[in-house]
């Protein structure tokens, strides 16, 4: 059993408290949680996913652009976050696991500990009508 | 591995005669392995290790945890550092942007203390660490950044048949809604993780926890908690609070513990204590 990091676990703790629909992986894209509101978003618990890896969750809950479109995984906010180490943000449909359109806004940012190590990313959800 | 404690006070020196058994003295611990010497905080205890400093030695090393004043008080008045003969490495936990020299100066400096860290005769290295490993001696030492404000770390040091783990301040249970039955979600899990010999924070009762939250600092009750989470043979209780005296530091741990005896010993951290790990 790998121990996280203490940023980590804060900003899983931050948001275990919060409720805004918040998801947070490790440096490689790995789903490490998501809470309870996003749980509700997305359609699905966390303890039913578990942890998965980007290839999965990218496409799992299939993000469809505002022109109808599927979007590529490396068009996904939380994506541009890993791969740049910047924030992002977006605005885009996705289909939640019980099969519901949802249009959301994602904005995600990085997780940079002390001193400057990358340790994942951390993307807040937002309904959007 | 011999452990030698020198102080086991939190936040504020607090000499009385009703702390006289468990200490006034603020963090402060020696470790030797055979030639090596570390010393682990150097708060107001630091003043008799070095009083007590054992002939022969030629190099020191001071693994702080922090810098809070508590926890480097002692650095000035340590006289060891005014040998020039001495080799001194202080190792200290990176910050975002400031050097460690420079915080540390911030203290070791006028109008603070007389003499500036740079002028100390033994001319101090400065080493930043915060998830590293690194060997001194025949120790190996792994360091973590750990839950409490500012850069804090903790510390596992091993070698090769024992462990000790050294947090004197740590908050654990900080935000966590299922604490402790998440050990990898849980802050100083992996430096704890099977420690022979754990030397926690337990400042708080958890009456006086409630109100602090956020502060650090851990209840005596979440420190057993954590102990249990970690496995670890035996637990000291660090860092007490600078009004808890010898008697009611007492009734605490009983009150703390209650009917159930942990699945490892546990005690209260004095100065003066000894503990030898094979």
């Amino acid at each position: 059993m790998a121990a996280n990091q203490i940023e980590i676990i804060l900003s899983r703790q931050l948001a275990d408290c919060l409720s805004i629909p918040i998801f947070l992986t490790d440096p490689e894209g790995n789903l490490l949680f998501y809470n309870e509101p996003a749980e509700e978003l997305l359609g699905k618990r966390y303890e039913e996913t578990g942890r998965m890896p980007v290839e999965e969750w990218s496409t799992i809950f299939k993000p469809i652009g505002e022109d109808g479109n599927p979007l590529e995984p490396q068009d996904l906010p939380l994506v541009k976050t890993l791969m740049h180490q910047r924030p992002a943000h977006g605005t885009f449909l996705i289909e939640s696991l019980q099969g519901e359109r949802i249009k959301i806004s994602v904005t995600a940012y990085p997780v940079i500990g002390r001193p400057d190590r990358f340790l994942g990313a951390v993307a807040i959800f937002w309904k959007t009508e | 591995m011999d452990i030698t404690i020198w102080g086991t006070r939190g936040s504020l020196p607090a000499p009385s005669p009703e702390n006289n058994f468990f200490g006034g003295n603020t963090s402060c611990v020696q470790v030797t392995e055979g030639d090596t010497l570390l010393i682990l905080d150097a708060g107001s205890g630091i003043r008799r290790l070095g009083d007590n400093f054992p002939a022969g030695v030629s190099r020191i090393d001071i693994l702080l945890t922090h810098l809070h004043m508590d926890h480097i008080m002692g650095l000035g008045f340590f006289l060891p550092l005014y040998n020039p003969r001495m080799e001194v490495n202080i190792w200290g936990p990176t910050s975002t942007k400031e050097p460690l020299l420079n915080r540390l100066q911030r203290y070791l400096s006028p109008p603070l203390f007389p003499i500036r860290l740079q002028d100390l005769p033994c001319r101090p290295n400065i080493i930043e660490i915060n998830h590293s490993t690194f060997s001194i001696g025949n120790l190996a030492i792994q360091s973590a950044y750990v839950c409490h404000p500012g850069p804090t770390i903790g510390y596992r040091i091993e070698n090769g048949h024992s462990v000790l783990t050294y947090m004197p301040d740590h908050e654990p249970a900080l935000g966590s809604a299922h604490f402790p039955d998440e050990p990898e979600w849980t802050s100083g899990y992996a430096l704890a993780r099977n420690a022979d010999l754990l030397l926690h924070d337990a400042q708080y009762t958890s009456e006086e926890y409630e109100p602090r939250v956020g502060w650090g600092h851990s209840s005596m009750v979440d420190a057993l908690k954590f102990g249990a989470m970690t496995a670890v043979k035996k637990m000291l209780f660090f860092h007490h609070d600078p009004s808890h005296s010898d008697s009611y530091l007492r009734h605490l741990l009983n009150k703390a513990l209650g009917d159930k005896q942990p699945p490892f010993d546990v005690d209260i951290a004095a100065e003066g204590d000894v503990f030898t790990l094979p």
